[in-house]
């Protein structure tokens, strides 16, 4: 037996800095920014309200004065740092079931290990939360959950499902009248501001304009080759105008930004950005359904470009909002035009109409196929996906493959199995290719 | 054979009806009933709630679609759905694309969840031929705001039911069926008030069989149905076991297997109360039969319907009492949370559910099945163990 000691393991080699683009780190600074902003209310003494990012009214909220706080982005926080898994763990500890949403677990188990944000301080209590029931029935739980932990007020905003592919009038007034009612006199009575209207117009106004540009930014994928990654970069692009900064100032000027630098990549004919710097050659073009994963988002990306692929659509990017088919907040109908934007929100969407939005990205986008990311722990995106996936292949002829990971739970990405369902379905699209040339 | 003995050979009959309509995935009952009148028509609904009233009112039979069970092997619908969505839908699929459900005009599904609410969507691209309605209902229950909000979306629903008869639906029809349902309401209520006394006399899955043919059935038909079935129990003497009483919970949607419940009373727990089957008690109260009966059917759901976890509580202190008020209305001793795997709506909202019995020192223990679970094992040994233990604590 050998006495020799074991040879010192090698320290493991720092990860390699990511590679980012300016309107990356102009990003970064507004969210850090924003997390100080919340971390800071307590002395600030400003009030808080959490939200959802389908159905945010954040012009509204900032009509209060209010600091908005988005559970589920604190979550991808979590899992883009890679202490969701933790988190999960301990909410399932505490009685939560395995088989629900991870974000709800991550959320609840964060805040049960002291709420830590992503900026390393305490995250507040928050003195409401607007509950904005939209294409998500796990949300009403969850801030059911979140209220008997904080007592706090909660607010109840109800945007029905469009299953029959209209928005009815119905259904509007349904939602103003809550606006109008509920939603906004108790705004009004948690943060002491009066409501104006006139202030609403003016943060409308100013989404519309970031709303323009995002759509210009999502739609340049269009180009050949596309100077952006629509799914994994378009995770980066919608975070401002998901989150708190949708009718700021701030938020027209990161769009502009942005959009320059796109432009930019277009004239000079340049792929995407990625984590390890510029794409290479564009070989395939997909249009993705579904959220990504975050606790291996990096090494998911990666397995994209690595080979190549660029994904020119997706459908998670139109989560908080869908403005390319034309919708941008009205600020001449303020109340109608928040209650339209939640109606019309992905997830609010009926199957047929997300088989449509789809196909029409695969034909706007000549995309080569659909890929579906189905996750494990949400079933607003992911029941029905396979009947999606079918739809969309008979109606495009495009192929189409199907790959399954979580949202911010660990356990549930395995990479060896997403990496070789992902290297089947391009040897489907270059076979499917050679047969197309073959029959030409 | 001892005096009832008839009495046993009367509620053992309708039992048996029962579960023949139980046990039969090609609904032959509702089948004979569109062929017997031309012209007539079925609807399918899911649950958790949808008004019958008005479907009734239309002529039509109002038809509860709940999957599969444990008999149905599913060969289709597994094709439809990933290993981590609950079997409901998928067996649901499987008696769609089978032809099971060939003989169904419309389809009705309920807001209880995400999984339900997709599958509206793809039962309108699978079946394009079937009328397909996504049965939203209001989550605000404000008169003015989810009132008026409910009242357009059955308006709306009146007038699809009436432009597929050919013709619309008549208030006084609304009335009429308005009335029926209530008196339906009223002996479901009986059946549930007897159990809850007796529980010996009627047995959880005897009730479940009893209500579950009201599924299938004309509701006039049901209504007789659960009379016959409350005078043959009661006339009859079944003994008395040295069982608990727990409420049973979460088994709203898909459906328990029938030895599950029967698992459940072999372990020494009397179910004394449930959430099985909402739909038949839903509205708590009587509809008022005269004004405007849409309004009614409106103010029922708003301010006369159970508590579940697919509708939103508004008022924190209210949360979860329902279940402690039906602990303390039929005298049980515990509660049994049996949720189906992936089921959104009830793991959710089980801890919370969960806190409140804590608070109100209301013992509880919870499982996960389903619909077509067969090992019943481990089930049984943990009842049995529950219902141990809540005599150990009630002696102590």
């Amino acid at each position: 037996m050998s006495t020799q000691p074991l040879a010192a393991k090698p320290a493991k080699a720092p990860a390699k800095e990511a590679v980012k683009d300016a309107s990356m780190l102009k990003q970064k600074e507004m969210m850090a920014a924003h997390y100080d902003r919340l971390s800071a209310s307590p002395e600030t003494g400003e009030k808080v309200v959490c939200t959802f990012v389908p159905g945010n009214l954040n012009e509204l909220i900032m009509c209060f004065d209010l600091a908005n706080n988005l559970p589920e982005v604190n979550a991808i926080q979590s899992g883009l740092r890679r202490q969701s898994g933790a988190y999960v763990m301990e909410a399932e500890k505490a009685g939560h079931s395995e088989d629900v949403c991870t974000y709800v677990k991550s959320d609840v188990g964060m805040i049960a290990k002291g709420n830590i944000g992503p900026n390393g301080k305490k995250l507040p209590d928050p003195d409401l939360l607007l509950l904005s029931y939209t294409g998500c029935f796990t949300f009403m739980k969850w801030f059911e959950l979140l209220r008997e932990r904080y007592s706090c007020e909660t607010i109840m905003l109800h945007t029905p499902y469009v299953a029959d592919g209209k928005i009815t009038q119905n259904m509007v007034d349904y939602m103003v009248r809550q606006l109008k009612e509920e939603v906004i006199p108790t705004l009004e009575r948690v943060s002491g501001v009066k409501f104006d209207i006139d202030r609403l117009r003016e943060y409308l106004k100013q989404s519309a304009k970031a709303e323009d540009d995002l759509v210009k930014v999502l739609q340049s994928a269009m180009n050949k080759p596309s100077p952006i990654d629509g799914y994994f970069g378009g995770i980066y692009y919608i975070g401002p105008i998901f989150g708190a900064f949708r009718g700021t100032q701030d938020a027209i000027d990161y769009y502009r930004f942005l959009l320059e630098e796109v432009e930019e990549r277009v004239a000079k004919g340049l792929g995407p950005v990625t984590p390890d710097g510029d794409m290479g050659e564009e070989k395939y073009r997909l249009v993705v359904e579904g959220p990504p994963n975050y606790t291996s988002f990096r090494q998911f990306w990666k397995m994209f470009y690595d080979e190549g692929a660029v994904v020119v659509a997706s459908s998670y990017s139109k989560v908080g909002g869908v403005y390319d088919f034309g919708f941008r907040h009205d600020p001449e109908r303020p109340l109608e035009t928040l209650a339209e934007y939640c109606l019309g929100v992905y997830t609010n969407r009926s199957l047929p109409m997300r088989v449509d939005m789809l196909a029409s990205y695969i034909e706007d986008y000549e995309a080569d196929g659909l890929l579906i990311n189905s996750i494990k722990s949400c079933n607003s995106f992911s029941a029905g996906q396979l009947l999606i996936m079918r739809e969309v292949e008979k109606r495009t002829g495009k192929p189409a493959a199907f790959v399954e990971t979580d949202l911010v739970d660990p356990r549930y990405f395995s990479a060896a199995n997403v990496k070789n369902r992902l290297e089947s379905y391009f040897q489907m699209v270059d076979q499917k290719r050679a047969g197309v040339r073959s029959a030409a | 054979m001892t005096m009832s003995g008839t009495k046993v050979s009367g509620t053992k009959a309708i039992i048996e009806r029962c579960q023949s309509l139980f046990d039969d995935l090609h609904f032959t009952a509702a089948r004979e009933w569109k062929t017997a009148k031309s012209g007539r028509k079925v609807i399918g609904y899911m649950p958790i709630y949808v008004p019958r009233e008005i479907i009734h009112a239309a002529d039509m039979l109002p038809l509860g679609v709940l999957g599969g069970g444990d008999q149905l092997e599913v060969i289709h619908g597994d094709a439809y759905y990933q290993s981590y969505i609950c079997r409901i839908p998928r067996s649901t699929i499987e008696l769609g694309v089978s032809g099971r459900l060939d003989f169904v005009d419309g389809m009705m599904f309920p807001s209880i969840c995400d999984v339900i609410r997709n599958l509206s969507g793809m039962w309108k691209m699978m079946f394009p031929d079937v009328y397909v309605r996504y049965f939203d209902v209001p989550q605000n229950y404000a008169d003015d705001i989810g009132g008026s909000y409910y009242v357009g979306e059955l308006a709306e629903l009146r007038d699809d039911l009436g432009k597929l008869r050919g013709s619309p639906i008549t208030d006084d029809e609304l009335r009429n069926s308005i009335e029926v349902y209530n008196e339906n309401r009223k002996m479901v209520g009986e059946l549930y008030d007897f159990r809850a006394k007796t529980p010996w006399q009627a047995p959880a899955a005897e009730a479940y069989l009893v209500l579950r043919a009201g599924m299938v059935l004309p509701v006039e038909e049901h209504t007789a149905l659960i009379a016959d079935y409350l005078a043959a129990a009661k006339a009859e003497k079944r003994p008395m076991r040295d069982n608990c009483r727990i409420v049973l919970t979460s088994v709203f949607c898909e459906q328990p297997p029938l030895n599950l419940i029967k698992s459940l009373e072999l372990a020494g727990c009397y179910v004394v109360d449930d959430d099985l089957l909402l739909v038949t008690r839903w509205l708590t109260e009587d509809v008022p039969t005269d004004g405007d009966p849409i309004q009614n059917l409106a103010d029922a759901f708003l301010h006369h319907s159970e508590s579940t976890a697919a509708k939103y509580e508004p008022n924190q202190a209210e949360k979860g009492q329902y279940l402690v008020r039906a602990v303390k209305r039929t005298g049980a001793e515990g509660v049994i949370f049996a949720a189906p795997s992936f089921c959104d709506p009830a793991l959710l909202d089980r801890p919370m559910l969960q806190n409140v019995l804590s608070e109100a020192n209301i013992p509880y223990i919870a499982f996960k099945y389903a619909e077509n679970s067969g090992q019943m094992q481990p089930i049984r040994e943990q009842a049995g163990t529950f219902a141990d233990s809540i005599k150990l604590w009630s002696a102590a």
